[in-house]
């Protein structure tokens, strides 16, 4: 099956059940190559892909790099630290600059939501969101998909119970809808500050461990406390958090007992979210995640195409 | 047994196909006598189908033959001009490729480009002793300096005309025509 591209990827709301199946599918190549001892194909040979992060990231842009090199692309960092950003250029001066530079793709991140939105309506360069404020991860909810894909042939059915600051996250936007695209049940667990009032009606709420694990989840996908992205705290310590909220050794134990899959978007706040036993949890699917989140990039870099539709 | 509405001319019918098949696989045997093991690899699509028929035919004459196939589309060099984005099927060699003598099976050669991404792509695998080349179909028409080893049928046509293969092995019939060129972009 051939699909039309795309010029950009900016959230997941936007694509069509068909899109979604085409980027998964063709994932699972890409990450066949991973085996191969020429981890290179040469797709995308001849064309730049430059990655402009307004946020501060380390696995999304080495993630985003590595796929763009395994493609035979081009890939240049813009350093907003010492552009002219810092300056006080604005992000359309940025991209003009980058039109003139002829460059095929840019991966952008950025605090505010909609300014990969934005860059995507004024360049001819294929853009791809690579997080925006609290709005949308699209390819970190393509990736989780694909992850949880590789154990769970169909997803139809499956239960995810999502952890954390949900309020301040554009990964469980994302990724909650994904996983209900698929067919998933999706239930959300967070203190009341950080829940947020507004949530679609099939996702269920849970305050706490007992009730959620009564829902008899299949999987939990713990998200990273946004501590950056809190004007005012909204739970009184981290301790406080970790012992309610966080999956705690006791936790672990449970979620060892009744064999469930554990997830999470990384980078990891240790001793707040998750313990040092969690991280070696065996039924974690934490490194699944780094990698497959390259071949999903890959197969996203494949699909899209500068100046489509 | 379905026939497609737009066939111009049959080239082989079923007993034909099996001829030339029967023949790539003898000449590929008589060549190759003095070795243990080759392997087969067919390019997706209709190049799998032909090699796993080769395969066949070397195996019941008591050959060691290991079956391969890899899909291209990664290494096609008009990936940025099409109109639609192709689904990829992935490539699957279970066997060592260092050292092996490969023979490469696809139904026709015409411009020899997918001939071009098939061995680059073969060669990221490992590095083969020997690569070969076998074609049912060999047409005139080459953009590329590459040229099969073993050769069905061989034929020159205008450019307005193509030439279509079906395997029994998934298509449910063997036959090889021409028709019309329809530009499919894919």
């Amino acid at each position: 099956m051939s699909l039309t591209p795309r010029k950009d990827l900016l959230d997941i709301a936007s694509l069509t059940n068909e899109e979604i199946e085409f980027v998964l599918a063709n994932a699972v190549p890409f990450k066949d190559l991973f085996k191969r001892s020429v981890k290179k194909v040469p797709t995308l040979k001849g064309q730049t892909v430059l990655t402009l992060f307004y946020e501060p990231s380390t696995r999304t842009r080495s993630s985003f790099e590595v796929a763009a090199n395994r493609l035979s692309a081009d890939v240049t960092h813009f350093d907003i630290e010492s552009s002219s950003v810092v300056k006080g250029e604005s992000v359309l001066d940025t991209v003009e600059t980058l039109e003139s530079m002829r460059v095929d793709y840019i991966v952008v991140r950025h605090k505010q939501s909609g300014i990969p939105s934005l860059i995507a309506k004024n360049t001819r360069a294929s853009v791809i969101n690579a997080g925006d404020g609290w709005h949308a991860h699209p390819t970190q909810a393509l990736l989780d998909a694909f992850t949880l894909r590789e154990k769970f042939k169909d997803l139809r059915g499956a239960r995810a119970l999502i952890v954390g600051d949900i309020q301040h996250s554009r990964v469980a936007r994302s990724t909650s809808l994904i996983f209900r695209r698929l067919g998933m049940h999706v239930a959300y667990l967070a203190p009341g500050s950080i829940m947020p009032r507004e949530t679609p009606e099939d996702v269920k709420l849970f305050g706490n461990w007992t009730d959620a694990l009564d829902w008899k989840p299949d999987v939990v996908y713990l998200l990273r406390v946004q501590s950056e992205r809190m004007d005012e705290p909204f739970f009184p310590s981290a301790a406080e958090y970790h012992k309610n909220y966080g999956l705690t050794d006791a936790r672990v134990e449970i979620l060892k007992e009744r064999g469930l899959w554990l997830m999470h978007p990384g980078p990891v706040n240790r001793g707040v979210e998750i313990t040092d036993r969690g991280m070696n949890y065996e039924k974690s699917l934490i490194n699944q995640q780094v990698e497959n989140g390259i071949a999903v990039r890959m197969s996203v870099l494949y699909w899209l195409k500068p100046g489509a539709v | 047994m379905t026939q497609p509405p737009d066939k111009l001319r049959q080239l082989l019918d079923a007993a034909g196909v099996a001829r030339c098949l029967d023949e790539i696989a003898a000449a590929i045997d008589a060549r190759w006598k003095n070795e243990a093991r080759i392997a087969l690899v067919g390019v997706y699509r209709r190049g799998v189908p032909f090699a796993r028929a080769l395969t066949e035919r070397l195996r019941a004459r008591g050959r060691e033959v290991d079956f391969g196939k890899i899909d291209i589309t990664q290494y096609r060099d008009d990936l940025q001009t099409m109109k639609v984005v192709p689904k990829l099927e992935g490539s699957d060699l279970g066997f060592d490729l260092d050292d092996a003598v490969v023979i490469l099976c696809d139904e026709v050669i015409y411009t020899a480009r997918t001939s071009r991404a098939a061995l680059e792509e073969l060669l990221d695998f490992g590095r083969p002793r020997c690569v070969q080349f076998a074609v049912l179909v060999d047409r005139a028409g080459r953009e590329l300096p590459l040229q099969p080893d073993y050769v069905g049928i061989r034929v020159d046509l205008p450019a307005e005309e193509r030439v279509s293969v079906r395997f029994a092995d998934g298509d449910g019939w063997d036959e090889v025509f021409v028709r019309p060129w329809q530009k499919t972009n894919a």
